[in-house]
């Protein structure tokens, strides 16, 4: 008897998970335990080899079931058309259609493109902090905001192309000065461009640059 | 090259958007059909079920809250549409498909033994396990739910899912000793 298997309900519990040990469906911890038990308990091992050609055996039954004819998905967009016509959603559902977006970056650009949005809120931290030291002459301390009047600026509808990564974004955003302020129910994103500048100029440069594949004046 | 996930996927189709309907139905359709046919165990009404499943997806979209994984949800749905046609159908049609099922033409376990083929018996055991138990190996197996995802599709506490699938499990070894096959458990 070794230390993992110390009684005959945890050995239980521990066999009744290696269905799904080896379907690869087990949380961390419990694969975590079965390989543990798995290392120190043979008869367990062999008994998890009996799983394993049980799944496979199952696998090949399934497939051998075939595939459904075309008659199937003829039906179904038969059945769709006669369904009621259906708006498109028009709540302003900013996180979701950010969510959609972000989606479809790769992990690795998510993460960099995380990692230089974090940089850049400590930088501007760093700025602000210094900017309220050196005009009050001290510490900063807790005082409300100041209201400021709404950002004045043109506004563009634009739409971003798909290939453009996340950093390209943001460089694209930072070259631009300009700002993401909502989005709307197709998947384009309304941009503020701060100051007084020509409107049909900005839209003009926005539109020049790669990572945007369209870009509308917003008229206010 | 990244896929659309299925819940972007839900959320286009939310909005009525045909062709994320397109995508989904070639990603999952084939599993959907599998699962459906081997409970009703006709392929024709297999598939008029997933056309079903799948406009029920077009209609309920909106509501999808996903708490769950999608393929889980088609599954969901794909038994509750099984489960109604199976009660639908008259006690003689049962019967009849039952008996078409059982006249397989393939090898039983004992002959497939002789054969020495100890796949194949293994194979024959486990399409011969009654539909419940043939369910959670089918779900567990081959369409890789866990233990929560399998309880949320069959409607049973997660602990009975751990019980059935030892059950299952368990009457399977028993076919395969039947048929020859010792494997010294349970």
């Amino acid at each position: 008897m070794n230390a993992t298997m110390k009684n005959a309900p945890e050995r239980e519990e521990i066999e009744s998970l290696l269905p799904w040990y080896a379907a690869g469906t087990l949380s961390r911890r419990d694969t975590a335990r079965v390989e543990d038990a798995l290392a120190n308990d043979a008869e367990l091992a062999r008994r998890f080899e009996m799983v394993r050609e049980e799944l496979g055996e199952t696998i090949i039954v399934n497939e051998s079931l075939g595939a459904p004819s075309a008659r199937a998905m003829k039906a179904l967009f038969e059945k769709i058309d006669v369904e009621p016509a259906r708006k498109p959603a028009v709540s302003f559902n900013l996180m979701g259609r950010l969510s959609e977006f972000m989606s479809s970056f790769t992990p690795r650009t998510l993460a960099y493109a995380g990692g230089v949005a974090v940089l850049a809120l400590v930088l501007q931290a760093g700025v602000i902090t210094n900017l309220v030291s050196e005009r009050s002459g001290q510490a900063p301390g807790l005082a409300s905001a100041p209201i400021t009047a709404p950002v004045q600026g043109v506004q563009a509808m634009v739409r971003f192309a798909p290939q453009a990564s996340a950093a390209e974004i943001t460089a694209f955003l930072s070259a631009n000065n300009a700002m993401v302020i909502g989005s709307t129910a197709d998947g384009n994103f309304r941009l503020l461009v701060p100051g007084k500048g020509d409107a049909s100029e900005i839209v003009k440069k926005l539109s020049a640059n790669k990572v945007v594949s369209s870009v509308l004046p917003v008229t206010k | 090259m990244q896929q659309t996930s299925d819940e972007v996927l839900i959320q286009r189709i939310a909005g009525g958007d045909r062709l994320a309907m397109q995508v989904l139905f070639a990603r999952h359709h084939v599993r959907v059909y599998r699962f459906v046919l081997r409970l009703v165990r006709n392929e024709s009404t297999a598939e008029d079920l997933i056309s079903e499943v799948f406009l029920d997806v077009w209609r309920q979209a909106g509501r999808f809250e996903g708490r769950s994984a999608v393929s889980t949800w088609l599954l969901a749905i794909g038994r509750f549409k099984a489960l109604s046609a199976l009660r639908g159908r008259k006690e003689a049609e049962l019967d009849d498909e039952v008996a078409e099922a059982i006249e397989d033409v393939s090898d039983t376990p004992e002959v497939a033994m002789q054969k020495k083929d100890t796949s194949g018996v293994l194979r024959k055991c486990i399409e011969m396990l009654t539909p419940e138990h043939r369910e959670i190996i089918d779900l567990v197996y081959y369409h890789e739910k866990s233990v929560e995802e399998v309880a949320e599709i069959v409607g049973i506490p997660e602990n009975t899912v751990k019980t059935r699938m030892f059950y299952a499990r368990k009457k399977l070894a028993e076919s395969l000793k039947a048929a020859g096959i010792e494997r010294g458990w349970p």
